[in-house]
């Protein structure tokens, strides 16, 4: 069996289709009847990247790729880059605005998030760089 | 105990979402902040939050919540609404606090 592959373009700062790219792709595995536990755990993980590439960065992409045994995701955007990942991996700390605060973003939760419930979690980044990250979950 | 039994016995105003209103009430979920909604919520929660803007159609969208209500009376964005009928996801709103809301369920639906 060949894999399936999914992929959304994500603006930065559009606030207006935050959600969407995830809410597809959850469509999209409910479709091919991946069970409803690992679909959280993709959703979860799409959800935040997503949020991350609006709140964050300059604009990206999610991939998804559906093997046999493996989802993995993709997500990659145009910079500017992580200063500190050790920082921006600790639950808590964000670098989110005061009025995206208020929104309810920026919890600090984010990368925590994609990492609990990924059975493999890869993050590269740097100042001036993409910021690269690869979530595998097996099914 | 379904979300429009729950509406009647709260007397919850419909603000969007009729169509969920099928959906059943596995337990109750508050907080304003996504992130821990997302990794918190279970399936079938009700959530109840202040936060009105349209991305909170998103998440209980991906975290399957049962319905949303919005406690106090606060107002409502337009496009919220709109979303939440797009999917189908029952948008409710009452004049009493969340906590006030919280007891009433327990009281209401014995979960």
């Amino acid at each position: 069996m060949s894999n399936i592959q999914l992929c959304y373009n994500i603006e930065r700062q559009d606030f207006s289709k935050a959600g969407e790219a995830s809410s597809n792709i959850k469509k999209a595995l409910r479709q091919l009847g991946i069970n409803s536990g690992t679909i959280r755990r993709v959703a979860v993980a799409t959800y935040e990247a997503e949020m991350n590439i609006i709140i964050h960065s300059e604009g990206g992409i999610i991939g998804v790729t559906v093997d046999v045994d493996k989802i993995r995701i993709d997500a990659k955007d145009t910079g500017p880059g992580i200063e500190d990942i050790d920082m921006a991996m600790k639950e808590g700390y964000s670098t989110a605005t005061p009025e995206i605060r208020e929104l309810g973003f920026g919890a600090g939760m984010g990368l925590p998030n994609m990492k609990r419930y990924a059975d493999e979690f890869k993050i590269e980044s740097s100042v001036g760089n993409p910021t690269i990250i690869t979530i595998v979950i097996y099914l | 105990m379904l979300v429009k039994e729950l509406i009647e016995a709260l007397n919850l105003e419909l603000i969007a979402g009729e169509e969920g209103t099928e959906n059943k009430i596995t337990g109750v979920y508050i907080s304003d902040l996504l992130s821990w909604v997302m990794a918190k919520l279970q399936a079938g929660n009700v959530w109840i939050t202040i936060q009105t803007h349209v991305n909170v159609v998103a998440v209980a969208l991906l975290g399957e919540a049962s319905c949303m209500i919005i406690p106090e009376g606060a107002d409502i964005d337009e496009n919220t609404i709109a979303k939440a009928n797009e999917e189908k996801i029952p948008l409710l709103r009452s004049q009493l606090t969340a906590y006030e809301l919280a007891l009433k369920i327990k009281e209401v639906s014995k979960i």
